[in-house]
């Protein structure tokens, strides 16, 4: 196998580091080199985030350049506009379809672009999800990054490990149930 | 001498495959920088915090039970301190960003010179592109300026076992030694088989004189200090951190620190590498070898050309930074790019995404002094911290950022110069509470001797907050989350001689505004501090409320946003407040000309 290369953007607080862990300790579980990278400091402050992961049997770099991630899970739809140029041409987006402005659009001195979803629909091969809404569904609007890690997971066809197990063992025990609840939505809404 | 390293190298390879069962960590450079400690027997650590280098005193007190750790106040004394302890026979270390080297070169240099007794190590992050610095400086100049071994790992299990090399390093040779990390070193995460912990021998404490920097006695260690470098020059070929991978001959690279992970998934799959963990001294007669076993040889590094100008200058030929950019961060698909001229291919969306610039989180303590400053057109001087942001537009309330505890003392300097050329203009010196321990004291001093012209202004949250929120002198806490003294910035600043101290919660757009003509006005030496605990310190419990807008009596007038506010925003003309922001502060309800802002009571 080729190693693969997994790039998760979204916006400060929106909880990518939870998925990047359940993500991370599944893959290391199943024998592979992982490594994961992300960069802390001033980018938390309401700023654009990214988190990579790569795995694969010996992976080299923590972090890749442009047309190198296989797959780009986007929290925002936005945030999918600004990262696609890491996205291998061949490559897959799975998009939370989610508008959220930021500080210059709400001050009223840019606008929020028109079209960033049908625009990565255009180009790559894309998954679009409510996840907000999904997540709220199953019972909290605040496990959207776990929906969108079942919708990651099917994308990529990483079905050989058992997720809910390494779930169970991720997060605290009474968020359990809602966390696996979250995780089969997202898979079963791409 | 080649080959054995070669076989030593291959030795080790299989070595880790037998250990495959061994349990692996995920863990951060930083993480296991600290675990790294642990199992090397160090027992006096001392550091200030800055990214990227934080985590690794976060993560210290996990081996309290085995080791002392401590947020020293500012680079310098983390340096001393660490200094001191090794002089008296313990294994030690003190941690900071590149910057702060150069707050701690002082004790470096002379360290350097005086020699150790326990092993003594330096460790600094670089940050190439500058994610979250000022500089993009490249500290491994501070080895060479300073004659100090550098060690440099490329990955989290070297980033825990090289610190082991580095103690054997600094009692060996008699020296402290530079442990060199950038942003990915630090930050990425990589799989770790962690060891156990070993005491380091015990080296009694003995009077002598080469702890004395005294110039009869410098002039001794000069002399001690090259001897010793001359004989870490020798083992720099031997030394196991060097790694000789013999493939081709036709292509070899040297390379170090993560440039080497990026080397590795560009160069073809027949390349020879000469991988350094110890980048001072460079092992000159090594990489003549190697030159002699490849025809085309490249030096691939980030930043500075630091490897590839040594090596220049021992007349071995090598393609480097004729290619390989200087400035900014690397990464395999910009290298292939830069030495290939391969670009990597990629898809235009035609989307163009609006800026995402970081700003005072709602219900920020800083944000009201700075609407203050930026509204009043005040000559500011800024400092380093989240404070910083109060530069930015809207707020537009700081006019300079240069270092830590510049904030006080560039203003003296403009207030000076302002008094030189006949302009009346006061100027308001900004720190925070950390800067002003870390250095904002001094400048207070020099505003109080030197007569300027400045009003010095502490913006108290009580956090060293930027850096994600860790204990400083004036938080009550130390590292270990233990209760300490709280120092209290009037205190110090009512010793220096500033008689009028102006204590204002900078919520209260009117008593900042007030305190602000106060202290301009005032005939005795005036000092304000905004005080109000940052909302995101989690052991203050923090009533959080909620602002919301009476869409009758808004205008549209967009006077609220003036105040940079996350949460607030137009909506249909007229402003609108996120709930699931806001943290109730009001400071956009006091600049409402029309009172169409009000806070909900709990």
């Amino acid at each position: 196998m080729e190693n693969k290369s997994i790039l998760l953007v979204g916006v400060g607080g929106q909880g990518a580091i939870l998925t990047a862990k359940i993500l991370t300790k599944g893959l290391i579980a199943s024998g592979y080199d992982v490594k994961m990278s992300e960069v802390h400091g001033m980018s938390q402050r309401g700023g654009s985030v990214s988190t990579q992961v790569h795995f694969g049997e010996k992976v080299w770099s923590p972090v890749i350049g442009n047309g190198a991630a296989d797959i780009l899970v986007a929290f925002e739809k936005m945030e999918a506009v600004r990262y696609a140029k890491f996205l291998k041409p061949d490559g897959i987006a799975v998009i939370n379809d989610f508008e959220m402005p930021s500080s210059t659009v709400a001050a009223g001195l840019a606008e929020y672009p028109e079209g960033c979803l049908e625009a990565m629909q255009g180009i790559f091969k894309t998954y679009s999800l409510k996840a907000g809404e999904i997540a709220a569904k199953v019972g909290s609007p605040k496990c959207m990054n776990v929906v969108l890690f079942g919708a990651l997971v099917k994308a990529l066809k990483l079905d050989d490990i058992d997720w809910e197990n390494i779930i169970r063992d991720t997060v605290p025990p009474k968020f359990i149930d809602l966390n696996v609840a979250a995780f089969q939505a997202g898979y079963n809404a791409i | 001498m080649i080959y054995n390293l070669y076989n030593s190298f291959i030795e080790c390879k299989n070595i880790k495959k037998r250990n495959d069962a061994k349990v692996k960590h995920l863990l951060s450079g930083n993480e296991a920088i600290a675990r790294g400690l642990f199992e090397a027997g160090a027992l006096v650590c001392s550091a200030y915090p800055g990214t990227p280098s934080t985590e690794i005193f976060e993560e210290l007190p996990k081996y309290s039970d085995s080791l002392y750790c401590e947020w020293a106040p500012n680079e310098k004394v983390a340096t001393e301190v660490a200094y001191g302890a090794c002089i008296a026979g313990a294994r030690s270390a003190s941690a900071m960003k590149h910057v702060g080297m150069n707050v701690a070169a002082d004790p470096l240099f002379t360290a350097a010179y005086n020699g150790v007794n326990a092993g003594f190590i330096v460790i600094t992050a670089d940050d190439p592109s500058m994610h979250s610095s000022q500089n993009e400086q490249d500290n491994r100049w501070y080895a060479l300026h300073a004659k100090v071994p550098c060690i440099e790992p490329s990955d989290s299990q070297e980033c825990k076992d090289f610190i082991r090399e580095a103690y054997e390093i600094s009692e060996k040779y008699d020296m402290p030694v530079i442990f060199r990390t950038t942003t990915r070193v630090s930050h990425s995460k990589s799989l770790v088989e962690f060891g156990e912990r070993t005491e380091a021998e015990h080296r009694e404490y003995r009077k002598s004189t080469k702890y004395n920097c005294a110039p009869a006695f410098a002039y001794q260690n000069r002399a001690k200090l090259e001897k010793n470098f001359s004989a870490l020059e020798d083992y720099s070929n031997i030394c196991p951190l060097q790694k000789m991978e013999m493939k081709g001959s036709k292509i070899g690279v040297i390379t170090a620190s993560i440039a080497y992970e990026y080397a590795k998934d560009v160069f073809p799959e027949d390349t020879s590498f000469l991988k350094l963990g110890l980048t001072n001294p460079m092992p000159m007669k090594l990489i003549r070898e190697f030159a002699s076993k490849v025809e085309k040889l490249y030096v691939i590094e980030e930043l500075d050309p630091y490897m590839e100008m040594q090596i220049k200058a021992a007349g071995i030929d090598c393609i480097g930074k004729d290619l390989v950019s200087g400035k900014y961060e690397l990464n395999p698909q910009l290298l292939r790019e830069q030495l290939f001229g391969v670009k990597a291919e990629t898809a235009d969306v035609g989307v163009t995404p609006v800026s995402r610039p970081p700003a005072l989180c709602p219900g920020c303590p800083h944000r009201g002094f700075f609407y203050i400053m930026g509204k009043k057109k005040y000559t500011v001087t800024g400092d380093i911290g989240c404070y910083t942001l109060g530069a930015s537009a809207p707020l537009n309330g700081a006019d300079t950022c240069i270092c830590m505890g510049g904030g006080f003392t560039v203003g003296a300097g403009m207030a000076k110069a302002f008094e030189m050329l006949g302009e009346k203009k006061k100027v308001f010196g900004v720190v925070g509470d950390s800067t002003f321990f870390h250095s904002g004291i001094t400048g207070a001093v020099e505003i109080i001797y030197n007569n300027a012209d400045t009003i010095p202004v502490v913006l108290d949250n009580h956090i060293t907050g930027m850096t994600g929120h860790q204990d400083n002198p004036g938080s009550g806490y130390n590292l270990k989350g233990e209760v300490a003294e709280a120092i209290k910035a009037e205190n110090i600043l009512s010793a220096c001689g500033f008689h009028k101290i102006l204590i204002v919660d900078p919520y209260d757009l009117k008593a900042v505004e007030k305190a602000a003509e106060e202290a301009i006005a005032s005939e005795e030496r005036a000092a304000i501090i905004c005080r109000r605990p940052c909302l995101l310190i989690k052991r203050e419990k923090i009533e959080k409320s909620l602002c919301s807008v009476d869409r009758e009596k808004c205008i549209g007038c967009k006077s609220c946003l003036r105040v940079g506010c996350p949460a607030l925003m137009m909506k249909d003309g007229k402003a609108f407040i996120d709930p699931n922001q806001c943290a109730g502060c009001t400071v956009c309800a006091q600049v409402c000309p029309k009172s169409a802002i009000s806070r909900k009571e709990n």
